[in-house]
C-alpha cells in the first residue's frame, strides 16, 4: 500500500488545510482524515512566550519511526508530522499530525498514538519566558503523557 | 582509549556550560552508565547537571538507548532530560 510518510521540524508556522490538501491530493480512496494542532497556551496571561529546543536530525528520524510504527499499527492510508522549533507566542502552532484512513476510527487513534509516542519520545524540550519578562525555566515531563503512551502497550 | 562526541540539550546543556564536546573516555567507560559516572568526575557542572542520573536519557548515534548500552562505536552520544514536546 501507497501510505507516505510526511515529516517536518521547522521554525515557521504551517498551514492546516494546505497540509490535508497535499496529503489527500490526487487520492480517490481516503476515506478519513484527522488533524490535531497543538497551540501554545497563554496560561492565563502569565505565559509570554514558549522557546522550543530540539535535536536537529533526531526529532526529525524519531517522529518518523513514530508516524511508520502508526501506519503499520493502524493501516493509515497517509501521515504528515510538523513540529516547530524556536520561540512560539501563545495563540500559536506548535505541532499538527494529519492522519488517513479508509474508515474514520484508524485515523482517530493513529493521529492519538503518534501524539501519545511524539510527546514523550521525540527530543523536543519547552522553556517558559513569562509575560512578565522573567524567565519561568524548562516545563517539566509529566506522568500523564507517559501513563498515555503506556495504554499503546498490551502489558499497559 | 577513545573518542567520542557527545551533545547536549535543555537544561543538561545549561548546566555543563556547552552544547557539544569532543572528549577521550579511559577503556573502563563501557555502557551509557559508566559515561554518566564518568563525566560527573570531570568538575561540578557535570555534577549538578548529572546529579540525578536516573531522569537523564541518552541517544546513541540519534536513537534512545537505556544505561547499561554499550557504547563502543558510537559516532554521537546525547544527554538530555525527559521531552516535552508536542
Amino acid at each position: 500500500m501507497n501510505a507516505p510518510v510526511t515529516v517536518r521540524v521547522q521554525r515557521e508556522d504551517f498551514d492546516l488545510a494546505a497540509e490535508v490538501a497535499s496529503l489527500s491530493r490526487g487520492r480517490g480512496d481516503i476515506g478519513a482524515v484527522v488533524t490535531f494542532s497543538g497551540l501554545c497556551r497563554d496560561e492565563a496571561g502569565v505565559l509570554g512566550a514558549l522557546e522550543l529546543e530540539h535535536y536537529p536530525g533526531m526529532a526529525e528520524a524519531e517522529i518518523e519511526r513514530i508516524c511508520h510504527e502508526a501506519v503499520k499499527r493502524f493501516g493509515l492510508q497517509a501521515t504528515t508530522a510538523i513540529h516547530r522549533y524556536g520561540k512560539i507566542m501563545p495563540g500559536e502552532n506548535i505541532v499538527l499530525v494529519v492522519t488517513a484512513s479508509p474508515h474514520r476510527q484508524a485515523a482517530f487513534d493513529g493521529a492519538n498514538f503518534i501524539m501519545d509516542f511524539l510527546k514523550t519520545s521525540a527530543p523536543f524540550w519547552k522553556k517558559e519566558h513569562r509575560a512578565d519578562g522573567s524567565t519561568g525555566g524548562w516545563v517539566s515531563a509529566k506522568d500523564a503523557d507517559d501513563t498515555a503512551r503506556d495504554r499503546w502497550s498490551p502489558k499497559g | 582509549m577513545s573518542t567520542v562526541s557527545l551533545v547536549y540539550f535543555s537544561w543538561v546543556r545549561e548546566r555543563i556550560g556547552r552544547g557539544e564536546e569532543t572528549l577521550e573516555l579511559p577503556a573502563n567507560v563501557v555502557t551509557v552508565a559508566d559515561l554518566l559516572a564518568h563525566l560527573k568526575t570531570l568538575g561540578e557542572q557535570y555534577e549538578a547537571a548529572l546529579e540525578h542520573q536516573n531522569v537523564i536519557r541518552a541517544a546513541i548515534n540519534q536513537e534512545h538507548v537505556d544505561h547499561g548500552e554499550p557504547i563502543a562505536g558510537a559516532r554521537e552520544i546525547a544527554l538530555f532530560p525527559p521531552m516535552t514536546g508536542g
